[in-house]
């Protein structure tokens, strides 16, 4: 049986105003459940509005959007769209609404009308999976960067959506806050987790497995790790991150397949870490 | 220079006799005990407060120095008040400084006025330090249910104050951040006239706004995303119940304002009946 895609995004125009250029001119984008996909591009090249249309925020003027098969342009697939499509947005203090841990993870389930017990249950799992559960009752306003943006992840993850859609999560946390955030995607990714990951930064591409780069309000290239990396990077003004350095060394040395793409899972495998 | 302090009448976390009461107890308690509060007129009425005050760092398990210190923002106020009350109330003059007269009258009105208004801060802190802001709202909503049936939107007033609580020490931290950033570019908001150093502020006020407005709809568009929906019915992890600790609570907060009240009225008479023994 074929599967739904999670995203199908056909065509899709979308201007903030009448004057000046569109934000997204005419972007075609299909993401198959499990998939985690990059979206990579500069400032202004659209990525943020992408993220907005796949989670019914926005609604393409021309062309149209299918998150979980459901037509995003129908009002009444908002909630449905919003509930299995959960967006974590750039800046954490924008998005904590509670004053406490706990409370702004039970957040979203409370907006959904459920029965308490199951909010519990939700709350529960949700800070597990990001490692916050001693940190629950807590006041939010005393975390860390990285501790808040776990939280932001959190509250988005208590909706058990099939879908993860970041916007630049973690384009304000430093380099632990980055990689411990990037390890619990991850973590969400292999139990299932479609990830839809929108950056300008190539370092945070590493564990994707497939890279979009945006332009203008185009797709400027679509295809897997390994392509990106052989050459296509420079192309599109990016520069070499670290991680591929290592990466061709080990591929030198015999300790990675050079034909497989440069994830870092696959790095720290090949350095038994 | 440094902008206000974030802790002040912010929700501390805890699990003490006053955080695990019900939140409409705190609420109509307070407001009980501050309308007894403000039935005190005379300097011996207010001795049961300070007993009370200083019950409370046992109570809330918070300090008695970081309850003392909610008071703070209101100290020029209530100095303020005090120095009116002092030179504008008629009565026994017992010095006078120029056109202006002090009484005997104005240095008792202006010590319960300031004693007064300290007081109702300090309680009013403590309430918000031991409630969260949406125990806050939740129990504000359940009280003002019945208006709501008036037409009145209660629950999205309930979530815009859960949100104006919990953005205060986000703002207070932005606005030290612009102050500095304005410092570093030779801003001087300490030194001049009161004019002066007001008219200062305008170039932190200024960056302040776009920045809230721009929260503002950053937080709407993310509260959207959670599935809020403006008058939608929302369910709670642990809805608000009732309990016995909480009518004993009640009981125990009714009977001091009742008898601080007592305490005022009776007190003068015991002590002349006392001084006439003697």
């Amino acid at each position: 049986m074929d599967q739904v895609p999670i995203f199908d995004v056909k065509g899709a125009v979308y201007s903030y105003n009448e004057t000046g250029p569109p934000a997204l001119d005419g972007v075609d984008l299909t993401v198959m459940p499990g998939e985690w996909v990059a979206v990579l591009g500069a400032n202004g090249s659209g990525k943020s509005t992408l993220a907005k249309v796949c989670n019914a925020l926005l609604v393409p003027a021309q062309g149209a959007c299918f998150s979980l098969g459901l037509d995003t342009s129908d009002p009444g697939n908002a909630g449905a769209v919003r509930q299995g499509v959960a967006l974590v947005f750039q800046n954490p203090d924008d998005q904590i609404v509670a004053s406490v841990v706990e409370e702004d993870v039970a957040f979203g389930p409370e907006n959904l009308g459920l029965p308490s017990g199951e909010i519990e249950r939700r709350v529960d799992r949700a800070l597990e999976l990001v490692s916050l559960t001693d940190l629950r009752k807590r006041g939010s306003y005393s975390l860390s960067g990285g501790q808040k943006q776990r939280l932001a992840l959190a509250g988005a993850l208590a909706l058990e959506p099939k879908a993860l859609v970041l916007d630049e999560s973690t384009s304000m946390l430093d380099p632990d806050g980055r990689r411990s955030f990037l390890g619990c995607l991850g973590e969400l990714n292999r139990l299932g987790m479609t990830i839809l990951q929108i950056t300008h930064a190539v370092e945070d591409i590493m564990f994707s497995g497939r890279i979009v780069v945006l332009g203008a309000g185009r797709v400027l290239w679509d295809g897997r790790q390994h392509g990106f990396w052989d050459g296509k990077y420079r192309e599109f003004g990016f520069s070499e991150p670290p991680e591929l350095a290592l990466y061709r060394e080990l591929a030198s040395r015999g300790l990675i397949d050079p034909l497989t793409a440069p994830r870092v899972d696959d790095m720290l495998e090949a350095l038994c870490l | 220079m440094k902008f206000g302090n974030t802790s002040i009448g912010q929700f501390i976390p805890g699990e003490s006799v006053i955080h695990l009461l019900d939140p409409r107890c705190k609420m109509i308690g307070t407001f009980v005990l501050l309308t007894a509060l403000f039935m005190a007129g005379a300097p011996w009425d207010f001795v049961p407060w300070v007993f009370l005050l200083a019950a409370m760092p046992r109570l809330s398990r918070i300090s008695m120095r970081a309850i003392l210190r909610s008071g703070r923002p209101v100290l020029f106020l209530v100095m303020f008040t005090m120095l009116l009350n002092v030179f504008w109330t008629p009565g026994n003059e017992i010095a006078r400084l120029g056109p202006l007269r002090i009484t005997e009258e104005g240095i008792v009105s202006a010590f319960c006025m300031g004693v007064r208004l300290y007081f109702l801060v300090v309680f009013a802190a403590i309430l918000m330090m031991t409630t969260s802001p949406m125990a806050f709202s939740d129990g504000l909503e359940r009280i003002l249910s019945p208006l709501a049936r008036l037409g009145l939107p209660v629950s999205e007033m309930a979530m815009m104050m859960t949100i104006a609580l919990r953005f205060i020490p986000t703002l207070f931290e932005e606005t030290d951040r612009i102050l500095k950033a304005q410092m570093s570019r030779g801003a001087d908001f300490e030194s001049g006239s009161m004019i002066k150093r007001a008219r200062s502020f305008i170039p932190v006020l200024v960056p302040l706004f776009v920045l809230v407005f721009a929260r503002a709809e950053n937080l709407a568009v993310a509260m959207e995303s959670r599935c809020y929906v403006p008058g939608g019915h929302r369910s709670r992890m642990r809805p608000l119940v009732w309990e016995a600790r909480d009518t004993k609570a009640m009981s125990c907060m009714v009977a001091f304002a009742v008898f601080s009240f007592l305490w005022g009225m009776c007190l003068p008479k015991i002590a002349s009946i006392c001084l006439d023994m003697l």
